[in-house]
């Protein structure tokens, strides 16, 4: 795939990671060799059963760790050089798992400022990022909220908001959802494909729930370290064997549209939302 | 059980004493702390009680609420003034089998009570009439006139800050642990104070180990947002001290003038101490 350079929002080299151990030999080797690129607008879903190394590769595209062997390159810069260390981490930010461990501050405002505080942006400017940070997770009226009042959707949002208020070109969501209820993943799920639909913001969403990216651009399939399946949701998800084999679920049309070809049903494997299954029924 | 204790807790009123920077309700407090080591006569703990007494009444928080803090220290207090009543040596006025009572240890203990109980109303008052956040941003800048503790200002605010932040979070975590231990039958509330505090171990090693674990993610998602420490770092919100503070200010100086003063005047208040 040929592309222009300039469009490239992430490069990951040929990347090697592995976890120190006390003893060399059993050392864990997280990454085995990966390449992959981000184009900047995109929506990219990652999954990855435990241990995959999806995590190890998110941390390796915000320079919270670096690779053993290979380059990450973010944005042009290359994760090695410690003088980029903070350009990359404003560039490429980054939504964690659990919403309580990652919100410092006492109050919700507090915490959005936190990161342009850390930028040394000026306070006047702060209070602008802060306000329009807000307002696009729709967190406005929360403001001056303890975190700890919040229900787990809305401390992911204000997570979010956070993030924006560094003004990165791309945001990494590492299992934003995994602990939220039905109800709070909605909420943020909207937030992310709104964030990638409507302010062009470059999404990397890595998750266990495959439903969350059957609209992205692109997956990206790990496993034991390595790339083995990359490519639009609707090629990936009707290869629903080989991602069995792997330990990994399909959407649940998906999974259904392959019960019902293997009894015989006349339905096509791509199947991969209620409409499309009810589409395909009827005719 | 910890629910009596107000110092430290923020009572919101709205108050001018609200309304005042952190930094010069903690310049104030200060002052008016380290006056009260200086008064040596009734008329200095008289002046004393009424300055508290205005800032009290400013303040808009019921009298009762601060008393219900030194409940908490009666204890401390009765201990100060027995120990001191009976151990300060000088002209006996009472004996108690092989106890006395002397003339100097009754003014002794009378001044430490009285010391006690002001000091603590005087610095709850503080911590009642300002939010936590307030308080560490004012003791951030405080702290950075002071030798060998101005390198850490900036870390040892954050590091309260985030206490802050985390006290309501690992509560729940508590209680959800002791629910959860009380599930697989464990018994809190009855036994020896031995057997009950050997009880608490099965709550604490998992509060304790989640607790690192959260301090581990807390750490990457700070470095993550960037966070290198003070340098080169803004703030939101800034402290700005206004006319009622500069007034405050010069009050201050006026009590710390007037305290000493009492320390000087020699007419007996009738009392034999």
């Amino acid at each position: 795939m040929t592309m222009d350079v300039k469009n490239k929002m992430i490069d990951v080299r040929d990347v090697y990671f592995s976890y120190p151990h006390h003893n060399e030999n059993e050392a864990v080797h997280a990454l085995n060799g990966v390449s992959l690129h981000i184009e900047k607008g995109e929506f990219v879903g990652i999954i990855g059963h435990n241990g995959s190394g999806k995590s190890t590769l998110s941390k390796l595209l915000n320079a919270i760790i670096f690779p053993s062997q290979g380059d990450v390159i973010v944005s042009g810069l290359n994760t090695k050089d410690h003088q980029n260390l903070w350009t990359i981490r404003q560039t490429a930010g980054m939504v964690f798992q659990n919403p309580d461990n990652q919100l410092v501050a006492t109050i919700v405002e507090e915490d959005v400022a936190f990161g342009p505080e850390n930028l040394g942006v000026p306070p006047l400017e702060i209070r602008e990022r802060v306000d329009r940070a807000l307002a696009v997770v729709e967190m406005q009226a929360y403001a001056h909220q303890k975190p700890h009042q919040l229900s787990g959707g809305q401390k992911q949002r204000i997570a979010i908001a956070g993030i924006l208020a560094m003004e990165p070109e791309c945001i990494i969501f590492d299992e934003p959802t995994a602990m939220l209820d039905p109800s709070g993943r909605r909420e943020v799920m909207e937030t992310i494909k709104r964030l990638n639909r409507d302010k062009a913001m470059t999404v990397i969403h890595i998750t266990h729930f495959m439903e969350e990216i059957v609209d992205a651009d692109r997956v990206i399939v790990l496993d034991k370290g390595k790339v083995v399946m990359e490519g639009q949701p609707r090629t990936i998800f009707k290869q629903v064997k080989r991602l069995k084999e792997i330990g990994l679920d399909v959407p649940q049309m998906t999974e259904l549209a392959y019960e019902l070809r293997g009894e015989g049903l006349k339905i096509p494997d791509d199947v991969l939302s209620i409409e499309e299954m009810v589409n395909a029924l009827c005719q | 059980m910890l629910k009596d204790v107000t110092i430290g807790q923020y009572y919101p009123t709205g108050s001018v004493i609200h309304k005042l920077d952190p930094r010069t309700k903690i310049l104030f407090t200060t002052a008016f702390v380290v006056m009260l080591f200086f008064l040596n006569n009734l008329w200095g703990y008289l002046a004393t009680f009424l300055i508290l007494a205005t800032i009290t009444l400013l303040s808009k928080i019921p009298v009762g609420y601060i008393i219900r803090g030194i409940k908490g220290l009666v204890l401390i207090i009765m201990l100060t003034v027995v120990l001191n009543l009976f151990m300060t040596p000088g002209t006996t006025i009472a004996t108690l089998g092989p106890l006395s009572v002397t003339l100097e240890g009754l003014k002794v203990a009378t001044y430490m009570a009285l010391r006690l109980i002001f000091l603590v109303v005087g610095t709850s008052i503080m911590t009642l009439t300002t939010s936590p956040i307030d308080l560490t941003d004012g003791m951030e800048w405080c702290m950075r006139f002071i030798p060998f503790v101005r390198r850490y200002a900036h870390e040892l605010a954050m590091m309260m800050s985030i206490a802050l932040r985390f006290i309501p979070t690992l509560m729940e975590e508590t209680e959800r642990i002791m629910k959860a231990q009380k599930a697989r039958g464990a018994n809190f509330e009855t036994g020896s104070i031995i057997s009950r505090a050997k009880n608490l171990i099965p709550i604490l090693i998992p509060l304790f180990i989640s607790a690192f674990r959260r301090a581990d993610e807390l750490a990457t998602a700070m470095e993550a947002r960037c966070y290198r420490g003070g340098e080169n770092r803004t703030r939101m919100k800034q402290l700005a001290f206004e006319f009622r503070d500069h007034a405050s200010l010069v009050l201050m100086v006026m009590m710390i003038v007037g305290l000493y003063l009492t320390t000087m005047i020699n007419i007996p208040l009738g009392f034999p101490i």
